[in-house]
């Protein structure tokens, strides 16, 4: 495309099909503590 | 939902419900801004046109092309599927699989901000016992169900105050693991003051993360972080921090400072951590009541933007020149990070996250700790309050009204819950301005995400 460059496509909708073991780690105990910081957190699974 | 924006001259779309990220020019940005909240059906409107009259209608055509075709792909405005998720979900029981053990509840230092009350959380001054840690131990390992990976992060006041009894925790939770089929896995907040070697051994030895508390500029630290008699603390943890960030390699850990209505030009003291030498660096917003003199204003908020668009500017910038670092806020994984299931419920505060004071008190996470009205239980007795419990686990983003037009819903997945009722309007009310601070630093770690994959691209 000439004016759209798109980096990705997003892979949420794949995600709803796999995803909720719980597994991961919960946000506040990365570095946080007083900010839902959920989106910079790794899946368990990747 | 669809949102752009422009910055440090970059033009940027991300699309909510598909997580897609695209860079546009700036006549698409033109355009995309005068559509506002319609998607593009059809041909391009004659209105639309008009209003961006300084383009050719041929080059506004060719966009609107663009826009139709990516919408038709699902790039662009997708549909929000999610919802059904939330409303097919059975009743779950909590299952608990992470802790904030109050292992001291005093601190050696005295926080002008510090939301535990310079260590004490409004109560006693007092350490927690051996016997209550291996309780809170025994109570995670029933609590969790099937889940194997169990977080436990040691918090205080200062947890190091107490260390003897933080090693035997980790002791006594590394002889059980692998009998209940669990991994723990331990985190460790300090502000440094009684950092040794000693210390440092076990906690490389055991800790898969360490959180090192500094504010930044020694000015700026030591204004805040200061000891009983008034004297600043930078002087003192500076080589320790720097010690034990090498000694892990500089990974698995961070540097994390707060910065206040004292500090707006906080840029400067992420970056004077970055010069110090420091690779993991978190630098986050004061949580405070409104009538303190050091919590931020609405009348703060474009400069505090101004700071974080010129922050990631030089973070962008000291990537490509080999001289990075992370920053907590700036981080975001545009093509993985964690499931929609996981962004629709957040933190996990009250239900799959708790904290315990000294005495074994069980609160829905470390900023409720000594609020009585929240107490979920206590770790000698399996169990939460399910009134409390409930209230957390049924909070989502689709529970939150700002969130349902807002382009980082799945983002910070609604906020933290303990702003929200502490100084919001309540659990699905979120504090506007915590919001309008996410929205931007969300802009700024797609942008500087986006700059490192075009970058990795060429």
């Amino acid at each position: 495309m000439k004016h759209i460059k798109t980096l990705t496509k997003g892979t949420l909708k794949e995600t709803a099909k796999k995803g909720g073991c719980g597994e991961c780690q919960t946000s506040c105990q990365s570095a946080c503590k007083t900010s839902c910081t959920v989106a910079n957190q790794k899946c368990e699974r990747a | 939902m669809v949102h752009s924006f422009s910055m440090n001259g970059t033009q940027i779309v991300m699309d909510s419900n598909s997580g897609a990220v695209s860079v546009i020019d700036e006549m698409t940005y033109d355009l995309l801004q005068t559509l506002g909240e319609k998607a593009p059906e059809g041909a391009l409107p004659q209105d639309v046109a008009d209003k961006l009259s300084g383009y050719k209608k041929e080059d506004l055509e060719e966009v609107w092309q663009e826009l139709l075709s990516l919408k038709e792909e699902g790039i662009l405005y997708a549909e929000d599927p999610y919802i059904d998720i939330v409303k097919n979900r059975p009743n779950r029981d909590s299952v608990v699989k992470a802790m904030c053990l109050h292992i001291a509840h005093d601190c050696n230092l005295r926080c002008k901000y510090c939301f535990a009350e310079t260590g004490s959380y409004e109560g006693p001054r007092g350490l927690m016992s051996l016997e209550v840690g291996k309780n809170a131990i025994d109570y995670l390992i029933k609590a969790s169900g099937h889940r194997k990976n169990l977080e436990v992060d040691f918090f205080g006041g200062e947890p190091l105050m107490n260390f003897e009894v933080v090693k035997g925790i980790v002791r006594y939770a590394r002889s059980i693991e692998k009998e209940y089929g669990k991994n723990f896995r331990f985190t460790i907040t300090t502000n440094g003051i009684l950092l040794d070697e000693d210390k440092k051994k076990f906690i490389n030895e055991e800790m898969g993360n360490i959180v090192l508390s500094i504010d930044g500029r020694k000015c700026v630290n030591d204004a805040m972080r200061v000891r009983v008699d008034g004297t600043g603390s930078y002087d003192a943890i500076v080589p320790r921090f720097l010690d034990m960030a090498e000694s892990r390699n500089q990974d698995n850990y961070y540097v994390r400072g707060t910065f206040t209505r004292k500090n707006l030009d906080f840029k400067e003291d992420v970056l004077h951590l970055a010069d110090l030498g420091f690779k993991q660096i978190s630098v986050e917003p004061v949580v405070a009541s409104a009538d303190t003199d050091y919590m931020f204003r609405e009348e703060d908020l474009p400069v505090l933007f101004e700071q974080y668009e010129a922050l990631a500017a030089e973070y962008v910038k000291r990537k490509r020149e080999g001289n990075g670092f992370q920053f907590f806020h700036f981080m975001v994984d545009l093509t993985g990070g964690p499931c929609i299931l996981k962004r629709l419920s957040g933190c996990g505060a009250g239900h799959e996250y708790v904290a315990v004071s000294p005495d074994g008190d069980i609160y829905p996470c470390h900023q409720f700790v000594g609020n009585e009205d929240m107490k979920l239980g206590n770790v000698k007795e399996q169990g939460l309050k399910q009134e409390i419990s409930n209230m957390f686990r049924d909070s989502n983003i689709y529970t939150k009204p700002a969130c349902q037009n807002c382009f980082a819903k799945f983002y910070c997945s609604g906020g933290c819950p303990a702003n929200a009722v502490q100084y919001g309007g309540g659990i699905n009310e979120p504090l506007k301005m915590s919001c309008d601070l996410m929205r931007k630093r969300l802009e700024c770690a797609v942008y500087c995400t986006a700059m490192q994959m075009e970058a990795e691209e060429a």
